[in-house]
């Protein structure tokens, strides 16, 4: 029987199955970082439980570093202990750390990829929900999220317990137009489906536009899938995925890697497969997004306006509306273009990647930031940051007047002291724009790296497709 | 965990769609390397005005919800990002069920492995209870594992679905880490058959 890329994954990592019960999943690669797993250790100290595979699991810390100067010593003393904690984890159990002061250290959902340990036909967890969102989906993976006494599970058994997902086509129709970005995609997909559009559901990203994006587009479309409720997003590997994945640290290579792309290329979904649900996206109809409210299934296009709370469909979702346009002070009928902003946020594991920097950059140079903005950019990796100085991106980035800091979640989370200050609007790549998530009282709005880079030099939200680039 | 088997309790109601986990536990209070005492953050930012004082307006400030062990509220709770914290803070406040339309899938999960029972029911009947909530000092209901069914003294009663299995789990207390730890035969043998290149 023709089956899905998802059931292919599934099927192949089945530890055991008992009717009534949900499946024993082996995990191939566990990611650790600094806030979800201190209390899985101390759970396996207490129960006297080992490591079952240290070396299928690797720990960065990414959720509270600071993005200042790393010479310094740790000013947030709880963070400090954090940090630490996990250094000493990894010591005792014997995991790999790419600590805070590593050339490989990163948000863990970006160094997943870059260091070649995601690969096709894998199984990925991390005690966070964007593993099933961020990249490793993007290469035909099956990578999600868990809570901390699943990460316990799994560093005592190597396994975790999961009832199976339903799964979703998002069948894409044509290509994204010019100054259209994989985000948009991503933000457009939510605005149809809604943020619980794929609750229980495994997605399954396909057709022109998803195809013709590239590694790192995949990565950012895939990593906002938990936004649309969905256990994990998911792109057929291709060429370009086996392309992407040579000479990277921990990918295979020489004749292990003939028998690895022979592997690799059974993970795709087989003509006439069945999905429990398909949603067809016309992409070449889609234009920047960007988010008025506070969930991100809140979301317009740029030529749109603020929606009226009047127009909703039900009570709840006229309420949902208007609570949402006052906490983001907003007047309904706003055009999008008009609203103001003080602080631009180019970072976090949605859209901190290379391409990212580098098309964010492309807006910026040769343009000063608005003097009424204040501006920074996090690349999403020590590996991302050196990459993206060799080519003098931190140089355009800084003589257009943005902060060019050093790798982490930084204000995607807000922890301190990246953080808005109450009342702060800002134009953010991360991909939540909950109440208080970048800071108390702060506003957040969702967009492209080329989006958050004009509104950063215009002072206001601008359609990147009209953009004057100074080459 | 603590077994969950028959529990009454008082009601509380946070009559909104969509609460996310940051904001049942904002991120600030993310550091701590322990599993206890988070209930002194469960919506924080709902909970306290900026000067630290609590928030009149807010449902969970209301004397009457005062000792509450029951949540009724929106569809979709505990969406957002997957800390477990979030039911640890619901459970360290005196939650023992949450009552609602639907759940976010890892937070559901989350709960279960906290003993905190994440119940299922049609919108109207969240909607009965909500308002039954509003309109009764002391409202309270009863949710019962062993039967799946929730009820109150007016004569609501309806019937829930959970999985078999969690419920067993739940009823028991178990450990399942524990119950994976019995297959060690069948993961080593999987393990054997791994592909050389991941191992
Ligand atoms: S960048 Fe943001 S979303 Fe991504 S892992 Fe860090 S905190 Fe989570």
């Amino acid at each position: 029987m023709p089956s899905t890329l998802f059931e292919k994954l599934w099927n192949a990592h089945v530890v055991h199955e008992q009717a009534g019960q949900p499946s024993l999943l082996y995990i191939d690669l566990h990611l650790l970082h600094e806030v979800t797993s201190p209390q899985a250790f101390a759970g396996l100290r207490a129960a006297a439980r080992g490591v079952r595979r240290p070396n299928l699991t690797f720990a960065t810390a990414d959720h509270n570093v600071p993005t200042t100067n790393r010479a310094l010593p740790i000013a947030d003393p709880i963070a400090a202990i954090q940090i630490e904690t996990l250094a000493q984890n990894c010591r005792e159990f014997n995991i790999q750390l790419f600590d805070f002061n590593s050339a490989e250290q990163g948000i863990v959902h970006v160094i997943g990829p870059e260091l070649g340990l995601t690969q096709p036909g894998m199984t990925v967890v991390c005690g966070d929900s964007h593993t099933s969102t961020h990249g490793h989906g993007a290469f035909g993976a099956l990578a999600f999220g868990i809570g901390t006494t699943e990460v316990e599970h799994v560093l005592a058994t190597q396994c975790v317990p999961q009832n199976k997902p339903r799964t979703m086509l998002i069948q894409t129709k044509g290509h994204l137009p010019e100054g259209v970005s994989a985000k948009d995609l991503a933000l457009g997909i939510i605005g149809q489906i809604g943020t619980d559009g794929a609750t229980g559901h495994v997605i399954e990203y396909a057709g022109e536009a998803v195809c013709s994006l590239s590694m790192e587009g995949r990565m950012t479309l895939c990593n906002m899938s938990i936004e649309a409720g969905a256990r994990a997003g998911m792109v057929a590997p291709d060429d370009q995925t086996f392309h992407y994945l040579q000479g990277r640290p921990f990918a295979p290579s020489g004749a292990e890697r003939d028998a690895a792309l022979a592997y690799w290329q059974t993970f795709k979904t087989d003509p006439g497969a069945a999905f429990d649900q398909v949603v067809e996206i016309d992409a070449a109809t889609l234009e920047p997004f960007v988010t008025w409210g506070t969930s991100p299934g809140m979301v317009v296009p740029i030529s749109g306006n603020v929606p009226d709370p009047r127009a909703g469909r039900t009570a709840a979702e006229r309420g949902s509306t208007e609570r949402a346009l006052e906490y983001m002070a907003l007047a309904p009928h706003t055009s999008i273009e008009n609203i103001s902003i003080d602080r631009v946020f180019i970072g976090s594991c949605t859209n901190a990647r290379l391409e990212d920097l580098r098309a964010a950059a492309r807006v910026v140079n040769g343009y000063r930031i608005s003097r009424s903005v204040k501006a920074m950019v996090v690349p999403g990796s020590q590996n991302v940051k050196r990459a993206a100085e060799a080519e003098g991106i931190d140089q355009v980035f800084r003589e257009a007047g943005f902060e060019w800091r050093e790798p982490g979640c930084s204000m995607c989370l807000g922890m301190k002291p990246d953080i808005l200050k109450a009342g702060e609007r800002c134009a953010s790549t991360s991909n939540r724009n909950f109440e208080g998530r970048q800071g108390r009282g702060g506003r957040t709005h969702l967009v492209s790296p080329m989006m958050a880079a004009a509104a950063a030099i215009s002072g206001h939200f601008t359609d990147v497709r009209k953009w004057e680039f100074k080459e | 965990m603590i077994p969950f088997r028959i529990h009454s309790g008082r009601v509380a109601l946070l009559d909104r769609a969509n609460v996310d986990t940051d904001q049942i536990v904002p991120k600030q209070f993310l550091k701590r390397i322990e599993r206890t005492g988070f209930g002194a953050f469960l919506f924080h930012d709902w909970r306290y005005l900026p000067d630290g004082e609590p928030n009149p307006s807010f449902s969970l400030n209301h004397p009457r919800y005062r000792g509450a062990s029951i949540l009724v509220t929106g569809k979709n709770f505990g969406c957002g990002s997957s800390r477990e914290h979030a039911p640890w803070a619901l459970v360290d406040f005196g939650f023992r069920a949450i009552i609602a339309p639907s759940f976010a899938d890892i937070f559901a999960n989350n709960c279960l492995k906290n003993g905190l029972l994440p119940v299922v029911l049609g919108d109207t009947q969240v909607a009965k209870l909500g308002a039954r909530a509003r309109e009764n000092e002391d409202y309270e209901v009863t949710v019962n594992l062993e039967e799946c069914t929730v009820t109150d003294s007016q004569g609501f009663s309806s019937v829930f679905a959970i999985e078999e299995f969690q419920r067993q789990c739940l009823l028991d207390g178990l450990d399942d880490i524990g119950l994976t730890l019995h297959l060690e035969a069948e993961i080593a043998a999987y393990e054997i058959k791994r592909p050389a290149w991941i191992r």
